[in-house]
């Protein structure tokens, strides 16, 4: 299946933004990793934005910066949402509360624990009505969300926002699931070439447990325990405006083959 | 556009009402609610519930042990029932197991046995007790990794976790993947399962029911929370073994971009979601013989809902919600409901909504209070989610 790459938007530890990220994911310039830096997005209005955890804010910073660089609009566009971890300060907090003696939970708190919590406060602050899901593959939600928006591209024709993120899990669940940091980047994909598209995908299901490392290896360390930072060897290749082939792990035997190809 | 039409070539459900299509049928043709007072777990909320009985004694297969918890023993309760499994099994020697998806819905997945698990921290450390495994229980993907392990499949799998539309937007997926070829087949369905979020949750946004929910009356006043699993096999008609299959025709998605937990008061969203399943059935809404709304009984949703499905088919088309049998099996809901559907054309017998007394004269719908028979070819099912998520389904017949 190929797909058109028209614009990506990145926040993660040390990681600001696809622009300032591209010479350290090329490997031109030195990764330094730092805390990541999320800005609360103004997409939504500064009650909703109150209400809303960090997954929300990882998801439409991403969201909102791949829509300006692809220059496109995000009111008219469907998205694929994808996660191994949803909201763990939540989940925290409602396990937490139920496991006492007072079990009345926040109702706000309720409805932000849905896993497409993002794409719901996402469709609110673009106005969007298109189609959106919300995926989980654990280790493989990137590559299960790339995947699915591939299809869709190819069925339907139309252009398909891949937004992935993952939050770093508080104590005790934490020490069950140990993310390294939290991390989102979103991808517009296309059917065709647009003005803005600068790479072509052609993605394909495939044998074998196949992953393609980071040579970095702070990054590689953040790829292999953040399940949305899966995604860096292809953000590396599209980083490095050469052709290359970048492999995904999916599941225990079977890996996403990507074969990248600048455009322009 | 319009779709490929697929096969639904088996299917499986495991609610209150039953263990299997036949006994869920039986319950749905004798109207037999499925619904009690709430007495789960250690629950004290005024409420009743749609539970499923004998779900502590299910045994998970010993060599998916690991993945032992109340969401994980309905799926294999689902898996079991009324040769599911030994029909994916056939279909597996007949595609190759890399050749099937399994795409799965679920809304809240293992996390009673996280909710367990907190009330076991260590008092020193704070930590969850060593047997809690967050992977295989925990993790939205539980469920479809233990659906993958149990049939032994290998095809691409993931979990959907859209709220309630969660699997009914199943069937969009498989038919994408199946369309571009990336698999052959595909099981889809969904699990959710009792537990304190849910119950607690509904609970504090006053969305829960003192009474066994009554969709579209008068006086209806929440949801009665229920839990149950569904599963379907999907194939291209020309490559489906069993003959009269019913058919997959159409899958309409879209999202309210409203209100998290409220719908759309005029059911755009939800008009608009209808709107896309008629065209990817190459269908008008005079096509349809029965519509199984979403139906919840909360003030809100059938008023938005109504409105939407007025808009569309007017008030002649016949309309019912089940949930008064089964109660809102959440992430279950659209592939209950779905099967429902199937059965409903299968038996030509559309189910009357159950509790409803008095229906409410500001909806327009023509809702059913009691079963009626009928030839039954196409049906239109909704689902719609927390997060303005709304996903309808047309399904119909293959003769």
């Amino acid at each position: 299946m190929r797909v058109f790459v028209e614009g990506i938007g990145l926040v993660g530890p040390g990681l600001d933004g696809w622009q300032a990220s591209r010479a350290l994911l090329a490997g031109t310039a030195a990764y330094v990793q730092r805390p990541t830096v999320v800005v609360a997005s103004d997409l939504l209005p500064a009650a909703e934005r109150r209400r809303t955890g960090l997954p929300v804010k990882l998801a439409l910073a991403a969201g909102r910066e791949a829509f300006v660089n692809a220059q496109r609009d995000a009111a008219t566009t469907a998205t694929v949402f994808t996660s191994s971890s949803g909201d763990g300060e939540n989940l925290h907090y409602i396990c937490s509360t139920l496991a006492s003696t007072e079990r009345e939970i926040s109702p706000t708190r309720f409805h932000n624990s849905v896993h497409n919590a993002p794409a719901g406060y996402w469709s609110i602050a673009t106005r969007s009505q298109a189609p959106s899901t919300s995926l989980c593959c654990r280790d493989a939600s990137f590559a299960a969300g790339l995947l699915d928006a591939a299809a869709q591209i190819a069925v339907d024709g139309e252009p398909v926002a891949v937004i992935t993120y993952d939050q770093a899990y508080p104590q005790p669940l934490h020490a069950v699931r140990p993310l390294s940091a939290s991390f989102g980047t979103a991808i517009v994909l296309t059917a065709q070439p647009t003005a803005q598209v600068f790479a072509a995908l052609d993605v394909s299901y495939a044998p074998g447990a196949n992953a393609t490392p980071m040579t970095d290896s702070e990054l590689d360390h953040l790829r292999a325990t953040v399940p949305a930072a899966r995604c860096l060897p292809l953000l590396a290749a599209l980083a490095g405006g050469t052709p290359t082939v970048v492999d995904l792990a999916y599941g225990e035997h079977h890996h996403l083959h990507i074969e990248v190809t600048p455009w322009q | 556009m319009t779709m490929q039409p697929l096969a639904i070539s088996r299917y499986s459900i495991v609610n209150c009402l039953g263990k299997d299509p036949s006994a869920v049928a039986s319950a749905l043709g004798a109207r037999r609610s499925g619904l009690a007072p709430c007495d789960f777990e250690t629950v004290t909320l005024d409420t009743w519930i749609g539970e499923v009985a004998g779900v502590d004694d299910v045994r998970v297969r010993p060599d998916l042990a690991a993945y032992d918890c109340r969401n994980n023993r309905l799926a294999q309760m689902g898996l079991e029932a009324d040769g599911y499994a030994a029909a994916v099994t056939a279909a597996r020697e007949k595609y190759g197991a890399a050749r099937i998806g399994v795409f799965m819905g679920t809304s809240t997945s293992g996390m009673l046995q996280t909710e367990l698990a907190y009330r076991r921290r260590d008092p020193v450390t704070g930590a969850l007790p060593p047997d809690f495994r967050y992977a295989e229980t925990q993790n939205s993907f539980s469920l479809a990794d233990f659906v993958q392990s149990y049939l032994g499949l290998t095809g691409p799998a993931f979990v959907v976790s859209s709220a309630c539309s969660s699997s009914a937007k199943v069937f969009g997926h498989a038919a994408r993947l199946m369309a571009a070829g990336v698999c052959d087949a595909a099981v889809v369905g969904g699990v959710d399962s009792l537990c304190l979020t849910t119950l607690y949750g509904f609970q504090s946004l006053g969305l829960t029911s003192r009474a066994p929910c009554r969709p579209y009356a008068i006086d209806r006043d929440g949801i009665s929370v229920g839990e149950g699993a569904g599963f379907a096999l999907l194939e291209r008609p020309d490559d489906a073994s069993a003959p009269g299959a019913m058919l997959l025709l159409g899958v309409g998605e879209s999202c309210d971009a409203y209100h998290m937990s409220s719908p759309h008061p005029e059911g755009a969203g939800a008009k608009l979601a209808m709107r896309q399943a008629l065209a990817s059935a190459g269908l008008t809404p005079a096509g349809i013989d029965y519509i199984n709304l979403h139906g919840t009984a909360t003030k809100a949703n059938d008023a938005s809902e109504d409105q939407a499905v007025f808009d569309l088919f007017g008030g002649a088309t016949p309309v019912s919600s089940t949930k008064g049998s089964t109660g809102h099996l959440l992430g279950a809901a659209g592939i209950t409901e779905a099967i429902i559907s199937l059965l409903a054309i299968e038996q030509g017998m559309l189910p009357g909504g159950m509790h409803t007394l008095a229906l409410d004269p500001a909806l327009r719908c023509h809702y059913l209070t009691d079963n009626r028979e009928g030839r039954v070819a196409r049906v239109l099912t909704n689902s719609f989610g927390f997060g303005g998520s709304n996903c309808s389904l047309v399904l119909g017949g293959a003769g």
